[in-house]
């Protein structure tokens, strides 16, 4: 039976939703880390909410790199342990469109959970109504290009000991123009000035990465399986 | 004169460290890599006498 | 020609090049620093803002450019290893690591420590600044990578490919002073057109630099028999390396 590549993608995609949503608990972990993890910043420097405003797109943009990379580890692991990813790297369709498809399903897990859920967030660190779309449009392109930097990081680190800290070692550096740009999109749509320039560059960045690091995810994963 | 080179015109406590960091940087790297290949040959001539050993022990 | 450049795949053939050069390189550099640093420490004329304080330029400014060819050695080594199977280049590229890291580190403090005299402050985060240390950061990754690997020769390709995709910083550190406002002055040197500095004050820039480049070139060498020795402890050249 030949599959076309479109029908392989959406199969595999398919799958990757099945596996999530079978276990929710693990869905909603990163989401609740996300939540978490902006809490503490107001509580650790108790600031009155106006003042919050200031640190809000940074303390937002951190908690939303984190909790990303919580998610990352589960990429490609529990594929691999149970001999999945070799089958798959069989199948003839091509272990990119694989890498592709999987990395595309991921984000849909976790990075467009947290595009959702950062209003509520937003919220509690003070960030106006107004600054809404802006700051989800930086963190749509930002976990985009995290996803991707995570499946070059993941792809590196699949059996290691330690794992989990080596892919943060590694992602982090690489994300941290993310960081940059995001928080400075939020800041300036926050202030009322135009955010075009941030949002761009994250654009830029995000077609950079989704253009390259599939070629770099495959090849990681190929220095790892083989 | 020699005084004014060492006050560094008064940035003596930022010049001098600064130089000595430096210094201590590519002395760290000459012990390191010293130190990586003085191990290494050490680790062949046992890797060497292990299987010297092994093959005089089958030949038996 | 290219059998002097496949003979650069040949690890007993790169060991021996890497051991007859090494004391030549270091005895190079040591000449290039000791001048290098009279000049500059002594010769060169006071600058007229920031009097004796830019003499750390001396030791800064290599270290900073040493940090980021260093990389570039590193990414181009692990690119010819992984493309064309060679592993003399995941050799040279694991020996440049630390030295890299070390110079990253090096153009940190020694820029810290000029930082605070001439801007007020210890650090800032200046696009310049941040990048350099994003670099630090990606040396002690690939580093990290290579040794938690059980099997070295995965290790190995798996931090090489990691040097290839954290190479993007490379022209960032480089070009942050032209793309972004930053606190760190622009391009004095390395640039198209006349260096943007006195003569007097140039030339030992310039010794240094060479000295620096040359001592990466000794140590680079030594690591390098180190590294080719740890890799091919079981083959046959290596019996008669290790007699001297």
């Amino acid at each position: 039976m030949k599959v076309s590549a479109r029908e392989a993608f959406m199969l595999i995609v398919h799958r990757e939703l099945c596996l999530s949503f079978r276990r929710p608990e693990q869905l909603l972990q990163p989401l609740v880390f996300f939540l978490i993890v902006t809490t503490l910043f107001p509580l650790g420097l108790s600031l009155q909410l106006s003042l919050l405003r200031d640190i809000s797109p940074g303390v937002l943009w951190t908690a939303a790199l984190l909790s990303s990379l919580l998610s990352l580890d589960s990429l490609f692991k529990s594929d691999a342990d149970d001999g999945t990813l070799e089958q798959l790297s069989l199948s003839g369709q091509g272990l990119t469109l694989i890498v592709v498809a999987k990395t595309c399903a991921h984000w849909l897990v976790t990075g467009a959970a947290l595009v959702i859920a950062s209003p509520i967030v937003a919220t509690a660190l003070g960030i106006p109504v107004a600054a809404f779309a802006t700051m989800m449009l930086s963190l749509a392109l930002g976990t985009v290009t995290l996803s991707w930097l995570g499946a070059i990081g993941a792809g590196l680190t699949i059996g290691l000991r330690r794992g989990n800290v080596l892919l943060s070692l590694i992602v982090l550096p690489l994300a941290t123009p993310l960081l940059i740009f995001g928080a400075a999109a939020t800041e300036r749509a926050i202030s009322g000035s135009s955010a075009a320039g941030a949002l761009y560059f994250l654009a830029s960045l995000c077609v950079f990465t989704c253009t390259l690091a599939p070629l770099a995810a495959t090849a990681a994963l190929r220095i790892t399986l083989e | 004169m020699s005084s004014n080179f060492w006050s560094m015109g008064g940035y003596a406590r930022y010049v001098w460290p600064c130089f000595a960091f430096a210094g201590a940087v590519l002395g760290w790297n000459l012990w390191s890599a010293r130190r990586l290949l003085v191990a290494a040959k050490l680790k062949a001539r046992r890797a060497l006498a292990m299987a010297t050993a092994l093959a005089g022990n089958e030949s038996r | 020609m290219w059998t002097w450049f496949y003979k650069l795949a040949s690890p007993p053939y790169v060991y021996g090049v890497a051991a007859a050069f090494a004391p030549w390189l270091l005895g190079v550099a040591a000449i290039a620093l000791c001048y290098g640093l009279v000049a500059g420490l002594a010769i060169a004329p006071l600058d007229y803002q920031q009097g004796d304080a830019f003499r750390m330029i001396y030791v800064h400014v290599p270290s900073a450019l040493l940090s980021l060819t260093v990389y570039t050695v590193m990414a181009a080594a692990s690119a010819v290893a992984l493309i064309w199977r060679i592993k003399v280049g995941h050799a040279v590229a694991a020996a440049s690591a630390p030295i890299g890291a070390s110079f990253t580190l090096a153009a940190l403090v020694t820029g810290s420590l000029w930082g605070r005299p001439m801007w007020g402050t210890y650090w800032a985060w200046d696009p310049r600044l941040t990048s350099e240390l994003i670099l630090l950061f990606l040396y002690v990754g690939v580093m990290s990578l290579r040794s938690a690997f059980e099997d070295p020769a995965r290790g190995d390709r798996a931090a090489a490919l990691l040097a290839i995709v954290g190479v993007v910083n490379v022209p960032i550190v480089h070009f942050s002073v032209v793309w972004w406002n930053s606190l760190h002055q622009g391009a004095t040197v390395v640039r198209l057109g006349a260096p943007r500095m006195p003569g007097s004050m140039l030339w030992p820039l310039l010794v240094m630099w060479l000295g620096f480049m040359f001592f990466y070139g000794a140590v680079l060498c030594t690591r390098l028999q180190g590294e080719l020795l740890n890799r091919e402890r079981q083959a046959a050249w290596v019996r008669e390396a290790i007699k001297s």
